[in-house]
């Protein structure tokens, strides 16, 4: 498995995510995670998604984007040049007598508790999808009752950025 | 200007300009007209639909586009009042491919809408420039499955280079605009501007031309010049060249450069089924179709060549047969507008992305260039070989042994009785096959027909637009008994709106390729091919369901039969005699005639086989 984050800008447009996501969906590709939201410029949106393909595949997907009209542009993220990070909502079981343990490794993973009560505990946390995993690792025994993950949302690492001056350089259009 | 219409000269040549190949949004911005206040957006589509250089429209009105035909009644803009949606949709791609021009059609929400479906994916499949608008129910009415709603965007996102829903009536000069460039430049393609009801009937200011929002949309037409000159080093070394023609070199217009790069070169030349025409099949350099059909030469130049240059084309698996063995020892040099198609299929040694015109007309110097350094390759051991292929596997047919007429014969007497000059469309099958093989076509936009897709009932649709956009040029519809009964309809629509096309029905009565499958492939198990009415021994009755020739004249037509060789000539030149009204022959042929030569569906293109069980010898080992 080979596992890439593609920052794609968009125009902020009704109908663009179902076009990306039909795309993959047409085309084979497979989606681990995709996340959309607002830019610093308001006709922008920013989605971040993380594809599983070996690079060949890689190449078409990022053509295939690059086709759509109203994609701007596409830079791959590479894990060491970028940030990367997804947040976690998790509902614990945290009876009185489990509570302290439950708040201890919360704090050893720099969670914070966002919703108590007497059953259950909710912590919030943000990370790489590897932390993440550690403290649901972690936290399973307690026993989770529910939990939401959002996809990983990432930029790139220095004073470089997509849409300004000295911009990334966009995963080639050409072959 | 003065003139309040937008329809002025300058306009109209921006207009002509945004339908042609080389838009840019500023030929569209050189012109200026004093807006206009207080009219319906159905006026501003009309009036959008004038200013982009529209000539006709294929359509048929319903409820939610209604408002629109009300300021079309009036409009120079003319309207084919078709019988079915799916006709409107090929009616516009035959003209669009005829004229090089963007086709247009139209139709109501839902129903109306999904009929255009069909046509849409074969435009998208084919790359033929279309733009579809459809009605829409209401705003408020959107998402409440009201009365003939249909999510058209939704639907046809996939089979669309672009769609639009507009939501306001003054964005409608701006997305008609819009459609019309991303229709027609870059790697062309259908485009569906979707209005709902209300947005037709708003209020609205109109003013040409609009500004084109489209930042994400920059087509790469401008080769980059070192990977010309790498290409032009390879053709210039290479000892078993093959030039692999696509549909791209028709849509680029590129037919003159063609023609010079392949004299320039001295290499072979083989056209896909969608270049047909592209060059001249009268040259001796073009050994005609390559493909599941084409005729062994060209399909085993390909397979045994050390360099393929591909223009236009896009490594389609009815042209690669089994990709794996495709081709094992070829550099491959690709030239594409569209990146996404180079490296798809077949990894490219040389990827060229860029308008197959330009690209043609940088790689002419930079070869030049090679051979004033006296690279010049030579080519005689390769043309000996090709020249005995050719001579050993030519295209060719056997005549029926029950004495039923051959059909290979009435495509082959028809393109020589109608010329290269007349355009020839046809349907999806074996008739399409045999019209690829059999008709010689030497000039560019002479052949449509539905190649990706594979649409049965194209041809005659297709040829009644392509009639349409050029009315003094002899249209001939090649169509199969099977596709003919899918879209005949539309004959009515051209008797009585007057574009007089001819269609050559090869009634074999029969789903003839189907049925050519279960031959080979299912031990003559004839199951659901036979359109005839047989008898229990599976003869067929003697009873024509349908007759044909009547069935031509209750649609307004000129009816013909015929049934025997002698008279196949004589049919065809008393159709060609005709012109105030469309033509049908029926050419009751044999059914068991099938298509030659053949690469099984997934085997290897080395397996091609040369008639039924005949397996060519190619002299490995000679180049």
């Amino acid at each position: 498995m080979s596992r890439h984050t593609l920052s794609v800008l968009v125009e902020n447009k009704s109908g663009v995510l179902a076009r990306v996501s039909a795309l993959f969906s047409r085309r084979g590709f497979n989606i681990e995670s995709l996340a959309v939201g607002p830019t610093e410029n308001p006709d922008l949106s920013r989605m971040t998604i993380v594809a599983d393909a070996e690079s060949q595949p890689l190449e078409q997907i990022t053509k295939q984007l690059n086709k759509l009209i109203e994609v701007i542009k596409i830079v791959e993220l590479d894990s060491a040049a970028a940030v990367q990070r997804e947040l976690l909502l998790v509902k614990v079981r945290a009876p009185m007598a489990d509570r302290t343990q439950v708040l201890q490794t919360a704090e050893l993973f720099r969670a914070h508790v966002v919703d108590v009560n007497t059953d259950t505990v909710t912590l919030e946390a943000t990370g790489t999808p590897d932390k993440l995993q550690a403290l649901l690792a972690v936290l399973a025994p307690l026993g989770i009752k529910e939990m939401a993950q959002s996809g990983t949302v990432a930029l790139g690492r220095g004073p470089r950025s997509m849409s300004g001056a000295g911009t990334l350089r966009p995963v080639e259009r050409t072959a | 200007m003065t003139s309040t219409t937008p329809g002025g000269s300058a306009t109209r040549e921006a207009a002509e300009a945004l339908t042609g190949v080389e838009t840019t949004a500023r030929s569209v911005e050189e012109a200026a007209a004093e807006p206009l206040t207080g009219l319906t957006g159905a006026q501003s589509l009309v009036r959008s639909l004038e200013a982009v250089g529209v000539d006709v429209v294929f359509g048929i009105p319903g409820g939610a586009i209604l408002p629109a035909y009300d300021p079309l009644f009036d409009s120079r803009v003319r309207h084919v009042l078709v019988r079915h949606e799916q006709g409107a949709g090929h009616a516009a791609q035959g003209y669009a491919q005829a004229t090089g021009r963007v086709g247009v059609c139209m139709a109501t929400s839902g129903p109306g809408a999904t009929n255009l479906v069909t046509p849409l994916a074969d435009a998208y499949m084919d790359s033929v420039p279309i733009v579809a608008i459809t009605g829409q129910v209401p705003t408020a009415a959107i998402g409440t499955d009201a009365f003939q709603e249909a999510d058209i965007r939704g639907i046809t996102m996939p089979i669309t280079k672009h769609n639009f829903l507009v939501t306001d009536a003054r964005e409608i000069p701006q997305r008609i605009a819009e459609a019309f460039h991303l229709a027609a430049t870059g790697r062309p393609g259908p485009v569906l501007v979707d209005i709902p009801k209300d947005v037709l009937q708003a209020t609205t200011d109109f003013s040409w031309p609009p500004r084109l929002d489209l930042p994400g949309y920059k087509p790469t037409t401008r080769p980059h010049g070192k990977q010309v000159r790498e290409a032009a080093a390879l053709i210039a070394a290479a000892r078993r060249p093959v030039l692999y023609v696509g549909g791209g070199v028709l849509k680029a217009q590129a037919t003159a450069e063609l023609a010079e790069l392949v004299e320039l070169t001295g290499a072979p030349v083989v056209t896909t089924l969608m270049a047909r025409g592209a060059f001249p099949d009268s040259h001796p350099q073009n050994l005609g179709m390559p493909g599941m059909h084409g005729n062994v030469t060209a399909v085993t130049a390909l397979q045994k060549a050390d360099l393929i240059v591909t223009l236009g084309a896009r490594f389609d698996d009815r042209v690669t047969g089994q990709l794996s063995t495709f081709a094992p020892n070829a550099k491959v040099v690709h030239a594409d507008i569209d990146p996404a198609e180079i490296g798809k299929n077949r990894k490219a040694d040389v990827p060229i992305v860029g308008d197959a015109r330009e690209t043609i007309a940088e790689l002419l110097p930079a070869l030049r260039a090679e051979h004033e350094a006296g690279r010049t390759p030579d080519l005689t051991a390769w043309w000996a070989q090709l020249d005995d292929w050719r001579t050993r596997y030519p295209l060719g047919y056997d005549w029926p042994e029950d004495g039923s007429l051959s059909p290979q014969y009435v495509i082959e007497r028809l393109g020589a009785i109608a010329g290269p000059d007349a355009v020839y469309t046809s349907g999806v099958g074996q008739h399409q096959m045999w019209a690829a093989q059999f008709v010689r076509y030497e000039k560019p936009g002479t052949w449509l027909n539905s190649g990706g897709l594979g649409t049965m009932g194209y041809a005659v649709p297709a040829a009644m637009g392509a009639k349409y956009g050029c009315p003094d040029t002899t249209v001939w519809a090649i169509d199969g008994d099977g596709c003919f009964q899918m879209t005949n309809q539309e004959l009515a629509t051209c008797a009585i709106e007057g574009i007089p096309i001819k269609v050559a029905i090869i009634n074999n009565g029969n789903l003839g390729m189907v049925r050519q499958w279960q031959t080979l492939f299912y031990e003559g198990r004839y199951s659901n091919t036979k359109l005839h009415p047989v008898d229990a021994e599976g003869r067929p009755k003697p009873v024509r369901i349908p007759d044909f020739v009547a069935l031509a004249e209750a649609l307004g037509c000129v009816g013909l039969r015929c049934e025997s060789a002698d008279d196949v000539d004589a049919v065809i030149e008393k159709a060609m005699a005709i012109d105030d009204a469309p033509v049908v022959i029926d050419f009751v042929v044999g059914a068991d005639a099938q298509v030659w030569p053949m690469v099984a569906a997934g085997a290897s293109n080395d397996d091609i086989l040369a008639a039924r069980g005949l397996r060519p010898v190619f002299g490995d080992g000679q180049v």
